[in-house]
């Protein structure tokens, strides 16, 4: 147990990456007034495949941060849970991690490492749940020609306080794909961010949230075109309903003058669901090279379109029901990409109860 | 035997420069069984009739009544009408993303039937009636409208029929943008609803060429928002020989 250094900045809120995150509701998290307890929360759950490795070691980070949270998190621990496939290993079923024990009084600071070696191919899933305050380092890192499909579900309970980076390291002809699920929790901030390394690598990031009455909910992308030749899509989805729903998406993108034939895409949707909720979109692009197969964006934020609820109800569906199958629809592009069909009927019945929560 | 009987009906719709009149006092019964065309140039305000009946929110009611075997349709909600046996074919059939076909038909039939179809006859129900309708079952996954052409959006609409099975329906343009194929197979499964429900069908069209499948009771001509001429099957041979230029100038 100790208590956090004060030897970091602590954001007051006028910096970019702070500007929208309430900081008095991240429990000391940011300033290090929090109390640090060693709790090593993340566990695997069922059998480990052959090829697949989960321990605690002892590593240096694989990629500098700017972000204040993440240091403190570096700076206080050394002890790195290492989920770790071997090369060449192809996995067929999903690996799932999920969390055991948790507090709101002291804060974890947790640290993890997921390494694909050469040609690997699997799915790993993060359920993230129960109370807690919670600031997580999570690196991945892709070797040649390896492939992750990377499912966070964020279903904690109302009072946690979850702020991460989600930072993948891609190498050459190595795919990765991140879905984050956002449904649960106080403050939930995820910096989901890419470094492709080597040309031929590719990234989908693919998210849905749905923030009700007094949820804050950020993502914040950063992909890091730093390589010719690599590819990028972002497709972000949320709703919000409810007094004081607060949802942040940045997708900063960042073309680099070296990197030609660069192709990138990103895409935002909220669907705002009652009044007093706010959704802020911001798409970023900076590029330094015209040599680009293409790069674009696009945000939009709507209400429930009438004629679709129309079309619905005039085949008898009630106006509660008609929602709930928009809204399920909206989400179901993302949510089908998990490739579990047992979590995506379960994730889609907590859509339903938050839809139902909000009585929107 | 049911009746809906619309009197007087007058509309207007909301725009962005404020309400305007479209329908001008509209009077019209149909019984079970009777198939009434109705007839008129673009813009006359027949789409602005059967969205009224189906009670899309655009439209805002200014006076007379429609009534569904007496009951009150206008105090309705939209898919209470739907559960009193109404049903409109819409003449642009909305795309609802990421909602499959076959879970928005299981939806609404459960709906409408107040309990959810066993799921073995359900599957055989919705297989032969998109099988009638020369529909690809493939069509069952994709997502409702998306991406369909028009014709595929309008057999979509008459498989509803079908399934649905409402005392009454409305048909805004179902023929409009059909080749001829399309069009029998269309018009044969409106009849076939008619022949097995006993249906009273509002069959609204600009062109009389689905009439010779489609065999109508009554033909009303509908200009600037209201009938002003009615008659028996004849009245569209007239039509089809001189168009609506007559009306229009009135
Ligand atoms: N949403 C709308 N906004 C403005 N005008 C409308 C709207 N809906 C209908 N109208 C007008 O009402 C009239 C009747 O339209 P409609 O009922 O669609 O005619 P029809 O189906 O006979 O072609 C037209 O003049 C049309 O421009
Ligand atoms: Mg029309």
């Amino acid at each position: 147990m100790s208590v956090l250094t004060t030897n970091y900045l602590t954001p007051t809120g006028r910096e970019e990456a702070w500007r929208f995150t309430p900081l008095k509701r991240l429990r000391g998290l940011h300033d290090g007034s929090a109390r640090v307890e060693a709790r090593n929360s993340l566990v695997i759950k069922g059998q480990l495949p052959a090829g697949v490795s989960f321990g605690r070691e002892n590593l240096d980070a694989l990629a500098a941060s700017d972000d204040v949270i993440i240091e403190r998190v570096r700076g206080e621990n050394r002890d790195v849970a290492h989920l770790s496939i071997a090369a060449d290993v192809e996995l067929s079923d999903a690996v799932f991690l999920t969390r055991n024990g948790g507090s709101l009084d002291s804060a974890e600071l947790s640290r993890v490492r997921i390494t694909l070696g050469a040609h690997a191919k699997a799915t790993v899933v993060f359920e993230n749940i129960g109370e807690t305050l919670l600031a997580e380092d999570l690196e991945i890192f892709l070797a040649p020609g390896s492939s992750l499909n990377f499912v966070s579900l964020q279903e904690f309970d109302a009072k946690s306080v979850y702020t991460a980076r989600h930072h993948a390291v891609v190498d050459k002809d190595a795919t990765f794909k991140s879905i984050n699920v956002t449904v649960g929790g106080d403050v939930v901030r995820i910096l989901p961010t890419v470094e492709f390394i080597a040309p031929g690598a590719s990234a989908e990031l693919l998210g849905v949230y749905f923030a009700t009455a007094g949820q804050f909910f950020e993502h914040r992308m950063h992909v890091d075109h730093a390589v010719p030749h690599a590819k990028s899509r972002v497709n972000y989805k949320g709703a919000l309903a409810g007094q004081d729903a607060h949802t942040v998406w940045i997708g900063d993108v960042l073309i680099r003058a070296v990197a030609e034939g660069t192709d990138t895409y990103e895409l935002n949707r909220n669907l705002l669901l009652s009044n007093g909720a706010r959704a802020d979109s911001v798409p970023n692009l900076e590029i330094e090279t015209g040599e680009i197969v293409g790069a674009g964006h696009a945000s939009t934020t709507g209400r429930f379109d009438d004629e679709q609820l129309f079309y619905l109800m005039s085949r008898g569906i009630s106006l509660e029901n008609a929602r709930r199958l928009v809204v399920r629809g909206f989400f179901s592009e993302i949510i089908n990409e998990i490739g579990n069909e047992e979590v995506q009927e379960r994730l889609m019945s907590r859509i339903d109860g938050e839809l139902e929560k909000a009585g929107a | 035997m049911s009746v809906l009987e619309i009197r007087g009906l007058q509309v207007s719709v909301d725009t962005e420069n404020g309400a305007v009149d479209i329908l001008k006092g509209v009077d019209l019964t149909i019984k079970s069984g009777e198939t009434h065309a109705i007839m008129g140039p673009n813009g006359s305000g027949k789409s602005t009739l059967a969205y009224s009946i189906a009670g899309h929110p655009k439209y805002t009611i200014k006076g007379g009544s429609v009534t569904l075997d007496g009951a009150d349709v206008l105090e309705m909600t939209v898919d209470e009408r739907a559960k009193a046996g109404l049903f409109l074919a819409m003449q642009y059939p909305v795309e609802v993303p990421g909602v499959s076909v076959s879970n928005f038909l299981r939806t609404a039939a459960t709906a409408l039937r107040g309990e959810a179809p066993k799921l073995r006859t359900w599957a055989a129900e919705v297989k032969e009636a998109m099988e009638a309708l020369n529909m690809d079952p493939s069509f069952a996954t994709r997502n409702v409208n998306e991406g369909f052409s028009g014709g595929e959006k309008k057999r979509h609409e008459i498989m509803q029929l079908e399934l649905l099975k409402p005392k009454m329906a409305i048909l805004d343009e179902t023929d409009s943008g059909l080749d001829v194929d399309a069009l029998r197979i269309v018009s044969e499964g409106v009849n076939r609803a008619k022949a097995n429900n006993d249906l009273g069908v509002l069959l609204i069209t600009h062109y009389t060429r689905i009439l010779k499948y489609i065999k109508p009771d009554f033909v009303h001509v509908f200009a600037n928002g209201h009938i002003v001429e009615e008659g028996g099957p004849d009245l569209a041979d007239k039509l089809e020989a001189n168009g609506y230029a007559d009306y229009v100038s009135k």
